[in-house]
This record gives structure tokens, sequence and C-alpha cells, in this order.
């Protein structure tokens, strides 16, 4: 199964390795993990995208929250949540492609923000799915590079993950 | 008061009540050391090698409960100390080690004695610091002694670059009563509707057993454990790291558990319907093959650590809170409830467990020419009215020592038990010596091991620690060889101990007493001697049978219910 751990923890240097450092000591997979500052300056924010079954869940839960920098943490996927991520993705548009990675690029909902006669980048948000979607969408030949940030994730409703 | 960092580190040490530190000076650590030599009330002692140090510092904290402290320098000194750290982590055993790091301007270009001591150590601390400014360094102390004696406690490192402990920087020095850790709140109670739920069980259970580990003595719950077990009537076994927690004297006690546990304790578990887990963590060497652990029981399990519960075995009734208070509410709920409805009587589990008992599974063939290592666990046992703090290093000697020696009291057993560090039996035993002036120290060890930290001689003549020896010299790493005797079909690959010093002439040119028996007849009388000798260190070389094996022995992977035993019990068995 997959899950979508947001993670809050103190902004100091060495915590996103001890996160790290957790997951490869203890063989848990990690699909991505993005992390910055949050409006507090002293804290971070982490949501972390990992598979396993229950009981690998239920460690690596227990195991982040037993690191001390860890102020405290969620599984988003036990309830209704959102997931972003950005991708960047650049096309190679010699000939007649230009108007297709257009079409799809609109389809999807992404921005085109660099234009070159040979190239375009395109900037696009969604979940996860989204974006693989629009990768397998677009002709394969054509992909130049593609940046995706991994997943940030946030719960639905009035209630969040506060100190 | 203005007091530099160097000076600050001491004093959080004083203000901390810190008796000793067990270090090894270097370039980065000057400063401290500087700071060191102009006081007395902290003292220092100075081991011959840095993993000593840590070693020293756990022996100290195993035997005491307080924090052991380690001061050792940058890089080699760092890296040095990792093994002990490590140790100490995988035993939950509290402790500071303060190590020098190169000053910040520096830091990342590779200066002469740097390593990135945070980034080696992050994996076997409770955690760690890199003090970057002055400001932080004595709320950091602060913040170290508490998370190591704290929750599940371990060892906490505080790396400190030089130039945080200039002596020409100074500031004001205030130390912090308390400190708040928003990201660490230990739990402190356990939940009182599951421990009824516990009890519950257990007043139904019919053929109850109690597994208790080393989370008991660190937790100071002994005599809970020891009242909730004689109120309770059920049998109980300990761990390896548990010995002591419940009087091994006690008719209610089955022995230790495990790969070499006993034939009643192991059978027990096999069998039982309700398993009362406190303070254990279902280690590997204790469950055996996880399918086939305790198949027919309602576990209930105590622990303080949350991340303990279910990593290997789901228990049904799972309690996260200190052992000694959690025990005492079991104490409690089990006494209200008693007069509700009477327990269910026990009578024909002991029976069986008498049963099991009566196998004499520790029984050994004793021989005129040959002194039996187990014999010689048991003579000490005896000469020393089991009254001894005692250390061991890692092997046969360190299992034959948890089987014959019966500890009646926690803290007294003293060896590492999740790392299994050879090297740890003697430097361990220096810091219980400095922790108790007066007690009888033992440490027992291998001919293998005890060469791995040999040098601390030196440091036991330097302060005059009055420990004995008791080296079980079999001429081959017993433990491996009896793995490939039983696994590899006796190829003994580089498991037998070749060059032997003279062990007894060693121990003399350290300014020691050496001595060695080899002839069973003289065993007792020269253990006796050794340990008349008060206020000498003693080395005593005891040759034993090298073909004997630990039993009984599960092999790994496999079920409680199968133990190899002793194949002198089945030839005395066909003879009866
Ligand atoms: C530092 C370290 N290296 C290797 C081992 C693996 N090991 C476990 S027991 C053992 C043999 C110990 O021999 P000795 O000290 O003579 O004890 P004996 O088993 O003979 O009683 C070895 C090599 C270990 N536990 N620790
Ligand atoms: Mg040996």
């Amino acid at each position: 199964m997959r899950h979508v751990i947001a993670v809050l923890m103190e902004n100091e240097s060495g915590a996103l390795s001890r996160v790290a450092g957790l997951f490869s000591a203890r063989g848990y997979n990690i699909e991505s993990l993005t992390v910055a500052p949050t409006e507090d300056p002293s804290l971070s924010r982490m949501t972390i995208v990992t598979r396993g079954n229950e009981a690998i869940i239920e460690q690596i839960t227990k195991q982040l929250n037993k690191l001390i920098d860890v102020v405290k943490l969620l599984d988003l996927s036990e309830g209704p949540h959102i997931e972003r991520e950005l991708m960047l993705i650049k096309l190679n548009t010699e000939g007649e492609y230009r108007n297709e990675a257009q079409r799809l690029a609109d389809i999807f909902r992404g921005n085109i923000i660099d234009v070159t006669p040979s190239s375009y980048v395109i900037e696009m948000t969604g979940d996860s799915d989204k974006l693989d979607a629009f990768v397998r969408a677009v002709d394969n030949e054509r992909i130049v590079e593609v940046v995706r940030t991994g997943s940030s994730g946030i719960s639905r409703g009035s209630r969040g993950l506060t100190l | 008061m203005e007091l530099s960092g160097g000076e600050i580190i001491i004093r959080c040490l004083k203000d901390e009540g810190v008796e000793y530190v067990f270090g090894y000076p270097g370039g980065a650590v000057l400063h401290i050391y500087d700071a060191l030599f102009r006081q007395d009330d902290v003292r220092h002692i100075l081991v011959r090698h840095e993993q000593a140090a840590t070693h020293a510092a756990d022996g100290y904290a195993r035997s005491t409960g307080k924090p052991g402290v380690v001061l050792v320098t940058s890089g080699p000194g760092a890296t040095n100390a990792v093994t002990g750290i490590a140790t100490a982590y995988m035993d939950s055993i509290p402790m500071v080690v303060l190590t020098g790091q190169v000053p910040q301007p520096v830091i990342g270009s590779d200066a002469f004695q740097e390593v990135d001591t945070v980034g080696i150590t992050r994996p076997c601390v409770k955690h760690n610091f890199l003090v970057k400014s002055l400001d932080d360094l004595a709320i950091t102390m602060k913040k170290a002694f508490y998370i190591a004696t704290s929750g599940r406690p371990g060892p906490v490192v505080v790396d400190i670059p030089k130039d945080v402990t200039d002596p020409n920087t100074k500031i004001p020095y205030v130390y912090p009563e308390k400190v708040e850790i928003r990201s660490y709140h230990p739990v402190e109670k356990g939940h009182h509707g599951q421990i009824r739920n516990a009890v519950a069980a257990m007043q139904r259970a019919e053929r109850p057993v109690i597994y208790s580990g080393g989370g008991v003595v660190l937790g100071e719950a002994s005599e809970e454990l020891t009242e909730l077990t004689r109120l309770s009537g059920f049998p109980i076994t300990n761990t390896l790291m548990g010995l002591g927690a419940y009087p091994a004297t006690d008719r209610q006690f089955l022995g230790m558990l495990g790969m070499h546990g006993t034939y009643e304790a192991n059978m027990a578990m096999y069998k039982t319907d309700v398993l009362v887990a406190i303070g254990a963590r279902f280690d590997d060497r204790v469950t055996g093959k996880i399918e086939q652990f305790c198949p027919n029981a309602k576990i209930i399990h105590v622990d303080i650590d949350p991340a303990s519960i279910s990593k290997t075995i789901r228990p049904d009734i799972p309690i996260v809170g200190p052992v000694k208070q959690v025990l005492g509410d079991m104490i409690d709920t089990w006494k209200e409830s008693a007069e509700d409805a009477e327990p269910q009587s026990l009578d024909k589990w002991w029976e069986q467990i008498e049963g099991w008992r009566s196998m004499n599974c520790l029984k050994y063939e004793t021989n005129a020419e040959k002194i039996k290592p187990q014999e010689c666990v048991e003579t000490l046992y005896r000469i020393t009215d089991g009254d001894l703090f005692l250390t061991s290093d890692v092997g046969q000697h360190q299992m034959w020592a948890a089987q014959y020696y019966k500890f009646d009291k926690p803290r007294r057993w003293i060896n590492s038990g999740g790392l299994g560090t050879m090297g740890f039996g003697l430097p361990a035993a220096m810091g219980v010596q400095l922790a108790h002036k007066d007690a009888q120290v033992a440490c027992v060890t291998g001919e293998a091991s005890i060469q791995m930290c040999i040098q601390e001689m030196a440091t036991c003549m330097q302060y005059g620690l009055p420990i004995k020896v008791v080296l079980m010299n079999n001429g081959y790493m017993g433990m491996v060889r009896q793995w490939q005797e039983f696994f590899y079909e006796s190829r003994y690959s580089h498991s037998y101990v070749d060059a032997l010093p003279d062990f007894v002439k060693m121990a003399e040119s350290y300014g020691h007493v050496g001595m060695r028996v080899e002839n069973p007849a003289d065993l007792e009388a020269a253990m006796r001697e050794a340990f008349a000798m008060k206020d000498r260190f003693v080395f005593l070389d005891v040759v034993v049978d090298p073909a004997e094996n630990v039993y009984p022995m599960i092999e790994a992977g496999k079920p409680h219910n199968q133990m190899h035993l002793s194949p002198y019990l089945s030839s005395e068995r066909e003879l009866a």
C-alpha cells in the first residue's frame, strides 16, 4: 500500500539526514521525499511517500516519531487529503510536434514557460498520477528531460498538522 | 560568573552530579582537558583506548543507573569510541559522549583529525548534537543528559568544535534546572484500561509465563516484578539482559530463555497460553522462529518504547509506559480483582514445568583431568556467595556465566547483549569497580575477547582497581568453533587462537598478580586465593576443556521446542 506521511520537524541541519538515514538503515522504501521550512522558520515540513504493508507502515511512523527532531507526524493516507507535485518537462518541439505539445499541455492544464525554436518547457502541477499520465501522453522520443519535486500533501478540512 | 567553553563543560558535568569522566586527550579537546586540570570536582579516568572509555562509562551506567560520561578527541578518538557507543545503544544504556571537533572555520575541509562524528554516530545514538556556538553549550549539555536518561535510555553524542571551548572567550554560566524539548515527550504512564485487560487475561490464564528483559533493570522495576510474580504465582524467565531482575535462586524462576535458555523456560514459552512480556524486545536470539513463537498464547507486552511494540511480535494487549509504574498498577489491579474472582489454579501447569525442570538440562560431565568451563562458573558462584558484580565478554564463557551464575539482584550481571561486543568485559569492570569501591567485581572472559582491550590492565594499575579477571581459556573462539562444529562439519576456519601470550607474565608486567590453573583439583583453592587478594587486580588464567559446547541450544530460526540438549544428558538417560 502507498502511504503519504506528513512530518513536522525541527528545522535543524542534520534533521533531513536523520530521516533519510532511518529509511536506508531499516530498509524502508522511499518513493519521494520533499522538505522545506514552514511559516514558522524553526519548523520544516516533510512529505514522505512510501510503500509497505500495515506492519511496516506502523514501524515507519513509530520510528519517525522516535527521532528526537520529529515534532509531529500524520499518515495523510488514513483520511481525505490532497497531494500535489510540480513537474518541469522539456520537450523537443521541432517540426510538427509544436502544436501537439501545446494541445496536450492545455488538456492537462500545464503552462509553457520557456520557448525556443526547437523546445518547450512545460510546468505542470497535479497529483502524481496526473503527471505520470502526461509523461505517458507525450511522445517519448520528444522528452529531453523531466524534473519532478515529489508529492507534497495536506489533509482536507479545517484541521491541520500544527504544533 | 564568566566561564570559557571548556570550563562550562566541566561545570555542567559537576552540576549533573557526574563523578567520573572516562577519556583520552587529543588536540581538539585540549581546552577541555585544561579546564579539567584546574578543578577537582569531576574525576577523569585515563583509559588506554577510546573504546575502553565508552565501555567503562557503560559499565558505570549499567551498575548504577546513572549516565556514563566519556570525553574523547576528534577524528580517531571519536571513531575509536563508536564501538562502545553502538554497544550502549543496542542495550539502551544512558551515556553522554563528548567528542572534540576541529574548529568550525575548517569543518568540511578535511582538516587534520576531522571526521563527520555526527554523521558517523547518527545510526547508533539516541540523539546527537553539534554545538555551533558557545551560547548553546550549557543548554545542549542539559538536553544531552535529559535525553540520555529519560524514556528508553541511550547514548547521546555532543560534538564540540575546538573554537567553542576557546579559553579566551567567556560568557556568563547558567545551567538550566529543567529543559523542555517540544519534540520529545517520553510516555509517563501506561494506559489503565489496557492494564486491567492484561490483569484479567492473566487471572484467566491456565499456563502463564512472565518473560522479562533488560527494561526491568533499566526501569528500576525489579521489586515490582518480584512482587507481581510472587502475587500471581506465575513462572518467570529472564532474557540475557534481564538476569537479576528476579532472584535466580527462587523456585518460580525458570532460568534464561532463548538460544541458550533452559529446557523448562523454552518449553514453557512454547506451551504458554498467556505470555506477559515486560521490558523485553523479542530479540531474534529469544524468539527463534517467529511463526512458531508462543504458538498458543495471548501476548501482553509492556514497554516504554512504542516502537518496540509490534516490531517483530504483534501483542494482543500492548501497554506503553514505564515498567515500574505499569507493574505497580498491575499489582494493585490484581489485588483488587482477585477479591472478586479467584484466579485459576496453576498446579497442573507447575507440575508440567517441574517435569521439564527434572530433566536438569544444565547438567554436565565433570572430568578429573580437564576443568569444565561450567564448573569454573559454578566454583566462582560458590566462592563469591553469589554476590559479585560480574562483567563478561562475548562467546561461550558469556553464556556459561549467564547460565550458571545465579544473579539475585539487578545490575549485577553486566554484558553486551545486543551488539555482542568482544572487548567489553574488562573496561566495563573498571567502570563498575569505580562506582562500587568496596564491592567484588570480576570479569569472565575468553582468551580471544580479553585481547581486544587487554591494554586496560594499565588503567587498572594506575587507579588501583582490584578487579578479578577469570579467563576461561579454551584456546578457541569457542562460540565460533561450536557453530563450525555444528553447521560446517567441524571445519574450524580461523577459530583457533594461536600464539597466545603468557597471561601470567603479561599481568605481572603490568604490575598485577597473574595465576594459572590447569587441574580441576586446584580450581577452587586458586579462585579463593585470587579473591582473597582484596586490593589487588588478579588475572586468573583457567585452562578449560576446549571441546565443550554450550547447551541447550536452539539453532537460529528454529522454534522453542526444538532444542539440542547436551549429548551427556541423552547418554545418561539411556543408562537410566
Ligand atoms: C568484536 C567482535 N568480533 C567478532 C565477534 C564474533 N564472535 C562472537 S564470539 C567469538 C569468539 C570469542 O572467543 P573467546 O573470547 O575465546 O570466548 P569463548 O567463546 O571461547 O568462550 C567471536 C569471534 C564478536 N562478537 N565481537
Ligand atoms: Mg576461547
